[in-house]
């Protein structure tokens, strides 16, 4: 099997059905017609320099420039996670808590994965390392920012219950313990839902990447199984280690309970 | 026997405090809300970031970890919070490291020990309390179960917060005569923020054993002595 090359015609007949899109929302007045088109010209325009930019990169294999691009999406994802939270943490820390969980979670996971499991020569050649932590940011950083979102929400709400185990002389761990183990087991049943459901509903978009560039399936399924590993691995690595870190900062060296480190509700 | 000494304690409302209790003293504190008795309460407890110091006895609030302070001064809150379903996963006894292995655990009502057991009694509750869900408490009830919950705790200063503002006169007289004991026989500080003026006067009184009351007021940023009113 050969992979078929897409002719400029071939997207444009695919567009089409996007400007069909808008002509049927215009006539039946659904009022998306602009935001469907902005969106599908923001996608591609986003995909074309991702594909320049590593069209580029591939022809490289530099360490440096890899690594920098890997950081502008580990940035990207941490400014993510900022943004899907209810109360953040102020300062630094609202971008720090989420980026540093991912970044220790997820380039330790793909470096493991580009030695140890697939054995790339040199670990890391751009057209492996890219996707995969593609995938693998994508995923934990769903899973941090519900992580991270619960941790706060509950810390919020629960003031009252963490104060009176506070005041009964229980430590922080002790005090903050269920919300924390409530926050990373939220975090990692998406990912639970999705190895479950695997195959059987939809197949996953690797694999059918792989299938359309002409892989024989069994191979696309095993490079699936591993990573949605990878990404329960990771996703797991960096939910506890979000909740750790935000968890700590919820308090002060005397063990008090400091909301105001938090924004309020509003928004 | 633990006397505890507050110096230039300052919290958001007011000046910074110089205040002494002695081991067994009874302060009694009142004042518009808003006027900062409870933000005092909880910097007292440790609760909220603060200057100054209070000092138990010969110990700084500040050289002991906090669990530890708040073993020992113990503030009881104007509103009671439980966050397990039955009252008395409430009540395991927290070790003394402070990392509370065990808690949640399923424990039978007779696990809390004869002087826990004793506290519910006077409070009016029998050891099934213990079995209940919290849900179905009263106001009043969750208020006289947060004391106990607390006394348990062997605390060597009270810092109570409105401890009877929901309790019909039986039960509060039940709270009072507990609290007056617990001075006695512990010759604990007790600094109590109390709204009812009949409470004040009953508890400035001298009891058998017992100094009567300080009463004190908050007049704008600073703590004086409660005028003394006319004799109904």
């Amino acid at each position: 099997m050969e992979l078929i090359v897409l002719s400029p015609f071939d997207l444009a007949l695919a567009a089409s059905l996007v400007l069909l899109l808008a002509l049927l929302s215009w006539r039946l007045h659904l009022g998306v017609e602009k935001r469907v088109l902005v969106a599908a010209l923001r996608s591609a325009i986003q995909l074309s320099l991702i594909g320049l930019v590593l069209n580029f990169l591939f022809a490289q294999t530099s360490l440096a420039l890899t690594g920098l691009w890997a950081l502008v999406m580990l940035g990207v994802a941490g400014w993510e996670v900022v943004a899907r939270q209810k109360h953040r943490y102020r300062g630094a820390w609202g971008f720090g808590i989420g980026t540093l969980s991912m970044f220790i979670s997820s380039f330790s996971v793909i470096i493991l994965a580009l030695i140890l499991i697939i054995g790339v020569e040199p670990w890391y050649q751009p057209q492996y390392l890219i996707p995969l932590l593609g995938m693998l940011l994508g995923n934990t950083m769903s899973g941090i920012a519900i992580t991270l979102d619960n941790l706060s929400r509950q810390a919020w709400e629960g003031r009252g219950g963490i104060e009176a185990r506070l005041l009964l002389g229980q430590s922080w761990e002790c005090a903050i313990r269920d919300i924390r183990r409530d926050s990373i087991r939220a975090g990692l049943i998406p990912i639970i839902n999705s190895m479950a459901a695997a195959g059987l509903v939809s197949l996953p978009g690797m694999m059918t990447g792989q299938i359309l560039a002409g892989s024989p399936p069994m191979e696309a399924a095993k490079y699936q199984m591993m990573i949605l590993f990878l990404i329960s691995a990771g996703t797991g690595l960096g939910s506890a280690a979000a909740v750790w870190i935000g968890s700590r900062r919820l308090f002060d060296q005397r063990q008090r309970l400091r909301l105001d480190r938090l924004t309020g509700p509003e928004r | 026997m633990a006397a505890l000494r507050l110096q230039g304690l300052k919290t958001r409302n007011l000046a910074p405090l110089d205040l002494t209790l002695a081991a067994g003293d009874l302060v009694l504190l009142s004042g518009p809300s808003g006027s900062g008795k409870s933000l005092l309460l909880r910097a007292l407890a440790d609760l909220d970031p603060h200057e100054g110091e209070a000092w138990l006895d010969g110990t700084a609030c500040s050289a002991l970890p906090a669990p530890a302070w708040r073993r020992r001064v113990a503030l009881l809150p104007a509103e009671s919070f439980w966050w397990y379903d039955r009252v008395g996963d409430h009540f395991d006894r927290v070790p003394p490291n402070g990392t509370g292995a065990g808690l949640g655990g399923g424990t039978p009502a007779d696990a809390v020990g004869p002087a826990t057991q004793a506290l519910l009694l006077r409070l009016g509750f029998t050891s099934e309390v213990l079995d209940w869900t919290v849900s179905r408490l009263s106001t009043g009830e969750r208020q006289r179960l947060a004391l106990a919950r607390l006394l348990a705790l062997q605390p060597q200063v009270l810092l109570l917060d409105e401890a009877t503002a929901n309790l019909d006169p039986p039960n509060r007289d039940r709270v009072e005569d507990l609290i007056q004991d617990y001075r006695r026989d512990q010759g604990a500080a007790v600094l109590w923020v109390s709204h009812d003026p009949d409470q004040r006067r009953r508890l400035a009184l001298p009891a058998p054993g017992l100094p009567g009351a300080r009463r004190l007021e908050i007049q704008g940023d600073r703590l004086v002595a409660e005028p003394e009113e006319p004799a109904a």
